[in-house]
């Protein structure tokens, strides 16, 4: 599949780990993650089916175990956002076969229109800056109005395949 | 029931394959299998066919098989328009590295534009 991938090189981001505070006056902190799935299990048990994306997180905790197993995965890259200690969002990139990797952000829901998905999805652009991603992309469901303003704001732009679900790419480092 | 099953040659579609003619069987659903044009595909009409008769002959269910060209969305359509099909059976759709599921652009033409139920196997 060929896509089409911006001009311009998204960001800068800072990578993690950082410290900011949420439009509520929160304490948020973002890092790396690489520390086995049960934190994530917990968090994604207390997810609310509504903010389901194309079939994900799953919903049993049987599958929501495979499906973090899968993306814990060596060359996956995982991004978390912590209030008090618990994970309360999560971001990840996870390579394709072309080279190019898929990204998703999940942000649990009472703490949804604080901030949190920016400071979160930064986070992981610039840790995958960091291990070297050239391309990202994902796909979002069109009526999904935050997530598409929150995506175009951190870059990414519209590859547009004419489907059901809006594709969109982002570039991280300068094209050759 | 008269059940029109349309496959590509991608892999949501040879799943589709094996339930359908399997639930054709158990039901007792007249069946009739729709290769169609697909050139995201890994693999070609005559390759699909192939693989449709030997399920059918694994399974011993008797369909008919037609191979389609052009269009493939609006092709399946007029066929279960003319042949008064109950159902179209369609591949649900293959999902993403990060498990995310993407429905094809057939599936997507046809849910929108089919007059009959429509059912999508996952």
């Amino acid at each position: 599949m060929t896509r089409e991938y911006p001009d311009d090189v998204a960001g800068p981001y800072e990578a993690p780990p950082y410290e900011f505070e949420d439009r509520e006056g929160r304490s948020i902190e973002v890092q790396r993650y690489d520390d086995g799935i049960e934190p994530l299990v917990e968090m994604y048990s207390e997810f609310d089916p509504e903010d389901r994306a194309q079939g994900i997180p799953p919903t049993n905790e049987d599958q929501i175990r495979t499906w973090l197993e899968s993306l814990t995965d060596a060359d996956a890259l995982n991004v978390i956002a912590q209030h008090d200690g618990d994970p309360i969002g999560h971001a990840m990139l996870v390579p394709d076969d072309d080279g190019s990797f898929e990204l998703a952000i999940f942000v649990l829901g009472a703490y949804q229109n604080a901030g949190i998905g920016t400071g979160l999805i930064e986070g992981l652009l610039g840790a995958g800056r960091e291990d070297g991603v050239d391309l990202v992309w994902l796909s979002v469901e069109r009526w999904n109005k935050p997530a598409t303003a929150l995506y175009r704001k951190v870059g990414f732009r519209p590859t547009d395949d004419g489907s059901f679900e809006l594709e969109m790419a982002a570039r991280l480092t300068p094209a050759e | 029931m008269k059940t029109l099953l349309g496959i590509g040659g991608s892999e949501d579609s040879l799943r589709a394959l094996e339930k359908a003619v399997e639930r054709a069987k158990e039901a007792g659903d007249e069946l009739t299998i729709a290769i169609v044009e697909n050139p995201d595909a890994s693999l070609s009409q005559s390759e699909v066919e192939a693989r449709a008769s030997d399920v059918l002959a694994e399974t011993g269910v008797e369909a008919d098989i037609e191979t389609l060209t052009g269009h493939p969305g609006s092709q399946l359509l007029e066929i279960a328009e003319r042949g008064s099909y109950d159902r179209i059976v369609l591949g649900g759709g293959e999902t993403s590295p990060l498990g995310k599921v993407q429905l094809g652009s057939i599936a997507e033409f046809v849910l929108l534009n089919a007059r009959t139920t429509v059912t999508l196997i996952r």
